[in-house]
């Protein structure tokens, strides 16, 4: 079962390392994660995606409870209200030639991808989603044009309503 | 304000934190601290001859006392040598400190002479670590490293200096803050557990009819035993313990049942089988302890006691799980009891009688025939020979000798017994005997050993000689690597690969060649008095060299797979 995880911790060198490093320790994967310093930046938000059941995800948010460094963490499947996530994804692909070029700016079109770089060759387009949604964008975009280079953030979320996570 | 460099903060940082022992090894990256060390009246320094057992000297000086220990190394291989002593404390809960050099700040990463990421090749095994950037920061880090390893589930803190920051010639202001004072935003550990959890536990531990109370190390780390006793009379409860939570209740009481688990005694394993609620207090169910999980304890309501929330249904899950400080739950259950007026089942009287009952009939036990010393017996001869003196403490190495002192020895009072329950570290016994001496100097500290596990610290005779330890060291010396062998003689046919230690070294000349006393048993007969020989001569650091039984055997033996109660009893049973 798809997991995303939340965490606020210190915003001191080694904290990230700490969270890492004890999802390999406890044997758990890392789908992707994201972290960045908050409002307050003395404290990052760190986000995992990560695979397990419900008794799993409690077992290493307790773990992580306990590094000295991590203020809070919270599972953000617990709420009932339902979160907000995206990812964002960069792709540079060929693209040679009108008819092909039309057609990537169209599937843009469709998706609300955004073209932010063009060279006579080459574009990169810019797409914010859902995972899921991303994936079928790359998978539309593949089948149209040659990929040279994608990029993905990882995973952003966010509780909806006032459910929050701070410190 | 006083004004001291940075170097001089971290001995006063000690001092003003009433450290008088510290156990080390200096080096390049570390001694503008031991220059500073050299002056101060009020910190003894042991040098030992190992980084490692360093800090295992500052464990049992833990362990023993309830106090920080603290171990002081240079940068390098002085911290890399001390990865195994901080997983030994980080595995049972032990606070010690651990200071390390480190190359100056503008060196770090360039693979600089002695550079090693120390906060980074001991983070699985530490409780927390600081790295300094600055001087300003060594203070600091080094008051919240004492208050980290000493409050919640206690552990090891590894703090790195820097040699800039250690410069003798920078000075700034110095402040003495007491822990107290110490406030960390993300580091709140629980100390009173949740009110009605604690009425549920106190009501079901009355209304029980075959309960049995599972004690672990936290009781002992916790200081909860006076509370602990008190819960298991009052309500006349049968106690069971863990390896590590020996000598936390009378082994000679009646209601003491013994060690649990792989290596448990029958009446203990089979007292936890077939209980109806298993009340355990500071335990982590250990895959020694529970055997094969979905058999545990399958009629038992289970109530879990730990101020580590994630230790609760980590491995078992919990019926009624409280987490908190162990001494300020169970004083909270006490008054529950009070107040809900509740007190010892009185239908407990068929529960006993069936404990009394496999008590009986399957007693601890050995060969008592065999003309050759049977390990048990040297056990069962140092302890009577210690009997009702308050000033004994015992650690133990890690193999069959380990193992037989749980069963055997009878231990009167907590923190008197010192094991490396969770690593199951060989090499710590002598050395953490050594840490127990230097805090307890009046102690008749005797470390119970085998001739694997001593020769992999045996380098400290050296240090025991230069700061006068003397130290009593029982070698159960049967030629070979008991508790791997004894895998060998049940499941793999007699085929004793790297096992068979035919070429130790005479045990008795090593002593002599440190300075030390050395003796020597051969016959069953003359097995008392060498002993009481040993005892006897306390100034000296002596060995004891006693030749075991190479085939004996640590019995009752838990099946693989199988239940807690489901043990082997001979050779024959396997």
């Amino acid at each position: 079962m798809r997991q995303i995880i939340s965490i606020l911790l210190e915003n001191e060198t080694g904290a990230l390392s700490r969270v890492v490093g004890l999802f390999s320790q406890r044997g758990y994967n890392i789908e992707n994660i994201t972290a960045a310093p908050t409002e307050d930046n003395t404290i990052s938000r760190i986000t995992i995606l990560t695979q397990g059941d419900n008794v799993s995800v409690e077992r290493i948010t307790k773990q992580l409870h306990k590094l000295v460094n991590v203020i809070k963490v919270s599972s953000l499947e617990d709420d009932s209200q339902g979160i907000v996530e995206r990812e964002i994804l960069f792709i540079k692909v060929q693209c040679i030639g009108h008819t092909l070029r039309e057609e990537i700016k169209n599937l843009c079109d469709i998706f609300k991808a955004e073209i932010v770089d063009v060279t006579p060759e080459l574009y990169i387009l810019q797409y914010v989603n859902t995972s899921a949604e991303i994936d079928r964008f790359l998978k539309a975009i593949a089948e149209q044009a040659d990929v040279i280079e994608t990029v993905r953030s990882g995973v952003c979320g966010i509780f909806r309503g006032d459910h929050a996570l701070h410190s | 304000m006083e004004k001291l460099n940075g170097s001089a903060q971290v001995i006063r940082t000690l001092e003003d934190l009433g450290v008088t022992e510290i156990f080390g090894y200096p080096g390049a990256a570390i001694v503008d601290i031991y220059d500073e060390l050299y002056s101060s009246k009020k910190i003894h320094h042991s040098l030992v001859r190992h980084e490692q057992a360093a800090v295992h000297m500052a464990d049992g000086y833990a362990r023993a006392t309830g106090k920080v220990g603290v171990a002081l190394v240079t940068s390098g291989p002085g911290a890399t040598n001390t990865v195994t002593a901080i997983a030994t404390a980080y595995m049972d809960s032990i606070p010690v400190v651990l200071i390390t050099g480190q190359v100056s700040t503008n060196l770090i990463g360039s693979d600089a002479f002695q550079e090693v990421d120390t906060v980074g090749v001991t983070r699985p095994v530490v409780k927390h670590s600081f790295l300094c950037k600055k001087p300003e920061d060594v203070a600091d880090f080094i008051r919240k490293a004492f208050y980290i390893a000493s409050t919640g589930r206690k552990g090891p803190v590894v703090v790195d200096i820097p040699k800039n920051c250690q410069n003798p010639r920078y000075f700034f202001d110095y402040e003495n803050i007491p822990l107290s004072e110490i406030h960390l935003r993300s580091y709140n550990p629980t100390v009173l557990g949740h009110k009605g959890q604690v009425k549920r536990a106190a009501t079901e531990l009355a209304k029980a009819k075959c309960p049995v109370l599972l004690v672990g190390g936290g009781v002992i780390q916790a200081d909860a035993c006076g509370e602990l006793q008190t819960l298991a009379r009052r309500m006349n409860l049968p106690v069971c313990s863990t390896l590590m939570g020996i000598s936390a209740y009378p082994s000679d009481d009646r209601q003491f049942l013994g060690l649990v688990g792989l290596h448990g005694l029958y009446t203990a394993n089979h007292a936890m089988h077939n209980c109806d609620l298993l009340f355990t207090v500071a335990v982590r169910f250990d895959d020694r302890v529970t055997n094969n999980v979905q058999k545990f304890c399958p009629k038992a309501k289970i109530v879990h006691i730990d101020v580590d929330p994630a230790s609760i249904s980590k491995v078992i899950h919990s019926d009624i799980p409280i987490v908190g400080d162990a001494k300020a739950v169970l004083n909270q259950v006490l008054d529950a009891l009070d107040e809900l007026k509740l007190s010892a089942n009185p239908e407990l009287d068929s529960w006993w009688e069936s404990i009394e009952q496999s008590r009986r009939e399957r007693p601890l036990t050995y060969n008592k025939n065999s003309k050759n010393i049977q390990p048990e017996e040297v056990i069962e001869a140092i302890s009577n020979a210690v009997l009702g003196r308050d000033d004994v403490y015992v650690t133990t190495d890690v193999g069959q000798h380990q193992i037989f002192t749980a069963q055997y020895f009878k231990f009167a009072h907590p923190r008197h017994f010192l094991t490396s329950g969770g690593l199951g570290t060989m090499g710590f016994g002598f050395p953490a005997a050594a840490g127990v001496k230097s805090a307890l100097p009046q102690a008749c500290v005797i470390c119970i050993t085998g001739d694997g596990s001593f020769q992999m610290n045996m380098q400290e005779l050296s240090t025991c000689k230069q700061y006068h330890l003397p130290v009593k060291i029982f070698i159960l010396d049967n030629h070979a690597l008991g508790m791997v062998r004894q895998f060998q003689t049940v499941f793999y046919k007699e085929r004793y690969s790297a096992t068979c230690l035919d070429d130790n070294p005479d045990f008795v000349k090593l002593a002599d060649a440190f300075g030390h006393k050395g003796l020597r048993v051969t016959e069953k007969k003359d097995l008392e008095e060498t002993i009481n020989k040993a005892l006897s001569l306390k100034d000296d650091l002596v060995i004891v060299d006693i030749r075991t039984d190479t085939d004996e055997i640590v019995f009752p033996w838990q099946r693989s797979g199988g239940s807690i109660e489901d043990q082997m009893f001979s050779k024959e049973d396997a």
